[in-house]
């Protein structure tokens, strides 16, 4: 059972987290959909899509400085809460959080000044660029926060120090091109542009709803819808090229989103429980409806894998990890006084070291995630953005219809899509970070191992404080972007129609 | 081309006089700064010491090898040898 230490700093860290992550898709989808606003103010030099993009610019400036400096807390918490972990993922975890801040941060600060301060100062062109890179600095922000946390789900690139205890980074390419960072980059950029997408018309229906703003309502819901459209498209191709990648790299996870018992080829896909489709989940783990999925049992147990690879059971993982676990012992303890035994439990160390975080496990039962939670996590994640797609088709085919005004029904639906779309996002990281329990680093350092052993209370302590600051800013963020909202662009109807 | 001292000239310029024209744009800063105090002057300080924080690398290689091979030190740990 896991104890109320590794309980709560695993609640804590969910809970910054999913916070942070309710500033971030807005932010990546609304910079998109405010930069494509833009550049129809200078191509058609109508400034109606000026007034329209300066509107959305403001509820982008509104979002991102609520969000701002949330993920630092998150950095907090390596340090105090989950100190071994910090340090055993050495320079692998800190380059690209280093990058993140310098680079891409001060490019978002440059820009985002001109962006708003520069309407009348810069040419409509430099003004454009630096929209254009704003919108840019926040999906690289994304990259190289992605990329770190691929490294957790798919661990490359790196050589494991035992003098120093950590990963040492041995080629930089692998980690930035690890195929989990690639299609989670894109994965989470483009769902960041269905929230764009669904927020904007949400927002736009509340004023035909309202019968105010009405031209700069149908164009925000045709950028928006479209951004949308294509961002939730992009949003299913990436999760497909993901589903290949888990069932390569974490074949547990994938089994546990299932609830997959007993594997095989041909393994069906339930949509709900007792509604499957045959064959289903092979096409989308390994595009060949012949492929294998491994189930729970059978990864407990061993397996082969499409390629003809033998899989090991988990005691047989959990026999090599005690071996790669008692060479560091012997290493740190011969080190100093016989050289040549020292090493030779090195040796011991690097040929068990993919196994490593396996010597912590005390029984097969431990390496299986909660299979309920991700059953149901993964499905809201397709149910909410599934419903979100189709609002935002019958929004775009209606305004091109010349249809859209007086469809109540249609605006409070856009309306509530919101909510279900922020879900959609919260659920898809559940699925990916409970599924990869009990692993900080996978198959490398599970959570006992990762946590600092400190006093849990303190854990408590700092996670209630974290809840009231979170809720007192999240409060004041609602009421904010609600003000903006009701104030509106303030358009005049007749501008350059 | 511009001399560099009037581009500096203008990008200082660009800023001042953006903040000084702030509307709603002075309230998110209001925010930024309370969020940023709450978070580096009272929660960093005296919530979060890091728990390597003010030992030299050795110290560190050292103090979490321990931590990752001695459950005596480390009871969320057990070792099966």
């Amino acid at each position: 059972m896991e104890s109320a230490l590794i309980g709560w700093s695993r609640a804590q860290f969910a809970m910054t987290a999913a916070y942070h992550w309710l500033f971030v898709p807005l932010t990546l989808g609304l910079g998109l959909i405010m930069a494509v606003m833009e550049t129809l103010y200078v191509t058609k030099k109508d400034e109606f899509w000026k007034k329209t993009a300066k509107f959305w610019q403001k509820i982008f400036g509104i979002n991102f400085a609520v969000g701002i400096a949330t993920g630092i807390i998150l950095e907090f918490e390596f340090g105090t809460n989950w100190s071994n972990y910090s340090w055993f993922v050495g320079d692998i975890f800190g380059a690209p959080l280093a990058i993140e801040g310098i680079f891409a941060f001060f490019m978002e600060a440059t820009f985002m000044a001109v962006m708003y301060f520069g309407w009348k100062k810069v040419s409509k062109g430099f003004h454009l660029a630096s929209t254009w890179l704003t919108a840019s600095g926040a999906a690289i922000s994304a990259l190289w926060i992605l990329v770190a946390n691929s490294w957790m789900q798919h661990p490359v690139g790196m050589e494991f120090n035992p003098d120093t205890v950590r990963n040492e980074m041995v080629d930089f390419w692998a980690v930035v091109t690890n195929p989990v960072a690639v299609s989670k980059f894109f994965h989470a950029v483009t769902c960041g542009w269905e929230v764009g997408g669904v927020f904007v018309v949400g927002i736009s229906c509340w004023y035909l709803l309202k019968k105010r703003e009405v031209r700069f309502a149908r164009k925000s819901i045709l950028v928006g819808s479209l951004v949308g459209i294509i961002g939730t498209f992009a949003v299913m191709f990436t999760g497909d090229s993901s589903a290949v990648h888990v069932a390569r790299y974490q074949p547990m996870k994938l089994a546990a989103v299932e609830g997959l018992e007993n594997g095989g080829p041909r393994a069906g896909f339930s949509f709900i429980p007792g509604v499957e489709v045959p064959g289903m989940l092979s096409i989308l783990a390994t595009h060949d409806i012949d492929g294998i999925v491994p189930g729970i049992n059978d990864i407990l147990n061993g397996y082969t894998d499409n390629e003809g690879n033998v899989i090991p059971s988990a005691g047989e993982k959990m026999e090599k990890g005690d071996i790669a676990l008692a060479a560091f012992q012997d290493y740190r303890r011969l080190r100093d006084t016989d050289p040549e035994a020292a090493a030779q439990a090195k040796a011991v160390l690097d040929e068990n070291i993919e196994y490593f975080g396996y010597g912590y496990i005390d029984s097969p039962e431990e390496l299986i995630p909660p299979t309920g939670i991700l059953f149901w996590a993964f499905r809201l994640m397709i149910g909410f953005g599934s419903i979100c797609l189709l609002v935002m088709v019958i929004a775009l085919y209606l305004e091109r219809k010349n249809r859209i005004e007086g469809k109540n029904w249609l605006y409070h639906t856009a309306l509530a899509s919101i909510p279900l779309i922020y879900l959609a996002g919260q659920f898809g990281w559940m699925t990916a970070e409970v599924g990869r329990q009990p692993w900080t680093i996978q198959d490398l350092l599970p959570l006992k191992a990762a946590v600092s052993s400190i006093d849990h209370t303190a854990v408590i302590t700092t996670f209630v404080i974290f809840a009231a600051v979170f809720l007192f800013f999240l409060i004041i963020e609602i009421k904010i972007l609600a003000k903006a909202i009701r104030k509106g662009p303030g358009i005049d109807e007749t501008l350059n129609q | 081309m511009k001399p560099f001292r009037q581009i500096l000239k203008s990008i200082g310029a660009l800023y001042v006089e953006g903040f000084r024209g702030m509307t709603w744009g002075r309230t998110m800063w209001i925010l930024i700064l309370l969020k940023l105090f709450i978070l580096f002057a009272i929660l960093r300080i005296f919530f979060f010491r890091p728990v390597l924080g003010g030992k030299t690398d050795a110290e560190k290689s050292e103090f979490v090898g321990t931590m990752l091979t001695s459950p005596s030190h480390n009871d969320t740990i057990t070792l099966k040898h």
